[in-house]
């Protein structure tokens, strides 16, 4: 078999060790005067440190917490007064300390350095024997390899206890069920303004904007003035359904077979949640119809049917049927036709079966 | 130090011992380990101390920390904030969101506390991937050592998450989109990863739990396994005790340095002060993660530029700069483009990583045990490959930003993404050519320097007219440095394809697959030998000579800089 390793020991070394250097001595071994300094800066460090802790004490009963310092000529910026100060008295004070004993140390103590020597990080060959003794005593007086009935029933009953534990994970949350397939819109579910809560009308829209919208039921209130939707439930509703409405010239979109009326007067309305895994897609250019996402720089042609011309995400950017209603407002026709937001695990199921419910 | 020979037990500090030590042996009977370890030695170097930052800042994260478990409130209910920041007065928020909010501006020292908290965890991480770069490229990572190696990536998977999880509780614009990159993240896992994410977040994303099970995770789970796994590390490293650079009285058998107590303890506690105290200060003077700015979590927003913090920038550069990809199989929906780079490109990381010790040692066949470090340049393969992986990684950290450098640059983003997607197949390749080229040649240049003395800037004029440098040997404490821990190149045996019968081996296909492995990895060692010791003889006779010049150059003599000072340590 192959050669072994050819063992390079000291011995083969060029240089022959030349062991450690002299001692040498620091001005504080042979001069007391400058122990005595030394020892006096040291105490200084650390009586100084007292100071600066109690001048945090101080500070954090008289400074006022809005209180800004170096606020520039505009009257804006400014840093808080009372984290400046609280944090350089204890940085302050920390790095006393710190100094004061690594100096102590340095200069201080007993600088003679030790020799230890090593020990292979194995047990003596004894010792090996004796736990493998001791390993087969065991194994042979529990008769674990004989009695394969005993050990495998509880093996089998150890594992079996993984179960309960997994099965206590169900509760975490509920199924995945048809969730992710359907957002909030409904048909005739007006779109309006993600802010103010208006709803838009066409003319509200000029070519070349961009407006973000939501579902107007984000908006609704009950016959006590109630919000019919809030808390997380609108968070999670919102996660999915906030749209983008973008204004281009109708000669230069090119629906898709199918598409060709989902815009009204060359305002189309799109997911504004990003494909790839889900940022909320904000940067417009209106020269190029491109919609660009700020999280991975995915690339959207609104006027392609939201087609992806860069970057990482896959599918395009789901498209809400636009129409608009009898007093002139925009609503959407249906809900999205396709799936909005990341893809998941099941996703083309999903889509299949949103296929078959549109159809 | 003084020397005595009153047994300890008659010496005043003896008599004031006795007491205690007694009690506390005959319960715990800790004389025994404590003989051996008290006064336990630690050699010195600075990069010795990178761990120790990351120890610090962990003691410092677990300080702030519990302060701040005292006023956070890890609730998704959703509130309308009334606290004293007025540009979102009566904004709706989630109350984790409000609470930090209060830390922040109504609660004294409790912006430092964050800001000393977060700054702390930015040195804790820091720290650990400078300290692990340091064990890799001295080969501390060796025999007997490859379990801390293994423990010591648990311990930076874990800062890793707990740096995630802490982002992610404030509840702000920014900890919210770094969270809904993660949900699709998980949701890209084929077959379960809908399950999953509905399972984590107790619902549809984001839910009203998330929070609350992370905080969890952040303030218990993370701390707890980190504190579990730190202890071990430090075990192992007192058992093993810490490696050592090569010099002079430093041998593979023994560690050279000080004493644990006092000096060793001493510096390192105050080198605790001095961590603490520069984090305070940093909390004073920088202001981190301004949550007050970015505003609630609202997922039809974000904000441009959006940036996760600095160790997530590699997978979040991954996953930029991926190609979409996409497939279905029978329903189900496998996301490569957000899985592969997402979950994948850290766990390749931490892979290579973990069995990197395992196939050196398989290619080298080396069973001893290695106290003494290696100097980078010494194993150019290994430190080829290891700047061959800082390549990859920074790329895919440049990537994580590719959106601000073509902005502050004026590049085109599309242009940068196509750069990145080729550069890291290619640079990573370049970079561990480069680094091993570079490595062999300055072994070449110590050996030179060793049997042809270094340059000492001092120009001799001969009787005739000719200039010549005069060159001088190396201080022979020097010498011994560079030459004793330097291995010689393993002979590369041919494979046995057959055995002595004349019967195919039926190794021989690992043997020659071994054996091009070896190749590989002993070219740049085996390219420059050290000299031997006839070669270092005859180099002291040569440079004797130039010593018996007539102008003596002195014993503390170091050569000439290059304005023609005397060089002096
Ligand atoms: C494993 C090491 C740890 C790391 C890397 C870490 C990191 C972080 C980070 C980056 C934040 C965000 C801070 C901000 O900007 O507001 C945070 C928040 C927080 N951490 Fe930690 N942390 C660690 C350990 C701990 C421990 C041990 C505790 C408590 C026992 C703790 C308690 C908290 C709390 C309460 C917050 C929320 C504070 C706020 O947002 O106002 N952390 N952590
Ligand atoms: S989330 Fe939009 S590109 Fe990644």
């Amino acid at each position: 078999m192959t050669q072994e390793l050819e063992k390079t020991t000291p011995a083969g070394d060029p240089i022959a060790d030349p062991g450690l250097p002299e001692h040498q001595y620091r001005p504080q071994d042979v001069d007391p005067a400058q122990e005595k300094r030394t020892e006096r800066q040291i105490a200084t460090m650390f009586g100084v440190a007292t100071l600066l802790l109690l001048g945090f004490c101080v500070a954090y009963f008289t400074i006022d917490q809005d209180a800004l310092i170096f606020v520039n000529g505009a009257g804006t910026g400014g840093w808080s007064a009372m984290n400046f100060t609280l944090g350089l008295t204890l940085g302050g004070a920390l790095l006393l300390i710190g100094t004061g004993i690594i100096q102590w140390a340095k200069k201080l103590m007993g600088d003679h350095e030790i020799i230890e020597m090593r020990h292979p990080a194995r047990s003596s060959e004894e010792d090996r024997s004796a736990v493998m003794a001791d390993i087969n005593a065991g194994i042979e007086e529990s008769g674990i390899g004989r009695r394969p009935l005993i050990r495998n029933s509880l093996l089998g009953a150890l594992g079996a206890m993984g179960l309960p534990a997994i099965v206590m994970l169900r509760d975490l949350g509920p199924l995945p069920g048809d969730k992710l397939m359907h957002t909030v819109w409904k048909p005739g579910m007006r779109v309006v303004n993600d802010v103010s809560g208006q709803p838009i009308r066409p003319s509200d829209v000029e070519v070349g904007q961009l407006v973000n919208g939501q579902p107007a039921i984000f908006f609704e209130t009950d016959d006590e003035g109630h919000a019919v939707m809030h808390g997380h439930d609108v968070l999670n509703a919102k996660a999915k359904a906030a749209v983008i409405l973008v204004r281009m010239r109708p000669e230069d979109i090119t629906p898709a077979e199918g598409r060709e009326n989902w815009g009204v007067d060359g305002i189309l309305c799109y997911s504004k949640i990003c494909t790839h895994v889900g940022c909320p897609i904000s940067l417009w250019e209106q020269q190029t119809h491109h919609l660009l996402c700020p999280c991975h720089q995915s690339t959207f042609d609104l006027a392609d049917n939201g087609k992806v011309i860069f970057g990482p995400a896959y599918r395009p950017l789901p498209q809400l049927p636009l129409a608009v209603d009898e007093e002139g407002y925009l609503v959407a026709v249906s809900d999205f036709p396709e799936i909005v937001g990341p893809s998941y695990s099941f996703l083309d199921r999903d889509q299949k079966k949103l296929d078959e419910e549109m159809a | 130090m003084s020397q005595t020979y009153t047994p300890v037990e008659r010496t005043a500090t003896g008599k004031k011992l006795a007491g205690p030590v007694g009690w506390l042996d005959e319960r715990l009977g800790l004389a025994g380990p404590a003989k051996k370890n008290l006064r336990k030695v630690f050699p010195e170097h600075w990069s010795f101390m990178l761990g120790e930052v990351a120890l610090w800042s962990f003691v410092v994260l677990l300080i702030t920390g519990v302060f701040l478990t005292l006023w956070f409130d890890p609730s998704m209910a959703e509130t309308t904030y009334t606290g004293s920041y007025r540009p979102l007065n009566g904004v709706e928020m989630s109350v984790a969101y409000a609470s930090s909010l209060d830390i922040s501006f109504d609660i004294r020292g409790g912006l430092l506390l964050r800001q000393m908290h977060h700054w702390a965890a930015h040195l804790f991480i820091a720290a650990m991937f400078v300290h692990m770069l340091r064990v890799f490229f001295t080969g501390a990572y060796r025999k007997p050592r490859e379990l801390n190696w293994l423990i010591g990536l648990g311990l930076l998977m874990l800062g890793i998450l707990g740096g995630f999880s802490g982002y992610s509780l404030p509840d702000d614009l920014l900890s919210g989109t770094g969270l809904r990159i993660a949900d699709g993240m998980i949701k890209s896992i084929p077959l379960i990863g809908t399950h999953v994410s509905f399972f984590l977040f107790g619902g549809e994303f984001p839910g009203d739990q998330i929070i609350g099970r992370l905080y969890m995770v952040h303030i218990l789970l993370i701390p707890a396994l980190l504190l579990g796994l730190i202890a071990a590390h430090m075990l192992l490293l007192v058992y093993h005790k810490h490696t050592q650079f090569p010099g002079p009285g430093r041998t593979n058998e023994n560690v050279v340095g000080y004493p644990a107590l006092p000096v060793y303890i001493a510096k390192a506690g105050g080198f605790f002060f001095i961590v603490f105290g520069v984090i305070a200060s940093m909390a004073a003077l920088f202001t981190v993660n301004a949550v007050w700015i970015y505003g609630p979590y609202n997922p039809a927003e974000v904000t441009a530029g959006s940036q996760p913090d600095w160790y997530m920038g590699f997978a979040e550069g991954a996953l930029r700069i991926f190609p979409p990809l996409e497939w279905s199989w029978f329903g189900s929906t496998w996301a490569m483009s957000v899985f592969i780079p997402g979950l994948g490109f850290l766990g390749l990381l931490f892979v290579a990583l973990g069995v990197w010790p395992f196939i050196e040692r398989a290619i080298t066949r080396d069973e001893r045990e290695h106290h003494l470090l290696e100097r980078p340049r010494n194993n150019p393969t290994r430190t080829g490959l290891g700047v061959a992986g800082m390549t990859w990684f920074g790329l895919l950290w440049i990537g994580g930003g590719n959106d601000v450098i073509a902005l502050k640059f004026g590049l085109d983003l599309n242009a940068i993404t196509w750069f990145l997607r080729v550069g890291i197949f290619v640079g990573p390749v370049i970079a561990f050519i480069v680094t091993r080229r570079i490595c062999i040649s300055l072994q070449r240049k110590d050996n030179e320097v060793l049997t042809h003395g270094y340059e000492t800037g001092v120009i001799d004029r001969s009787p005739d007219g000719g200039y010549s440098e005069r060159h001088a040997a190396l201080p022979i404490e020097k010498q011994y440095a560079v030459t004793s821990a330097k291995e010689r190149p393993k002979a590369i045996e041919a494979p046995e394809l057959v055995d002595e019968n004349g019967v195919d081996a039926p190794r021989s296909r690992r043997e020659r697959l071994r054996h091009r492995m070896r190749r590989f990895y002993y070219f740049g060692s085996g390219a420059v030998d050290k000299p031997t010791a006839e070669d270092m003889a005859h180099a002291e006779e040569h440079l004797r000579g130039s010593n018996e010049h007539p102008i003596e150059l002195g014993e503390d003599f170091q050569g000439v800089s290059e304005t023609g000072v005397p060089r002096v340590h």
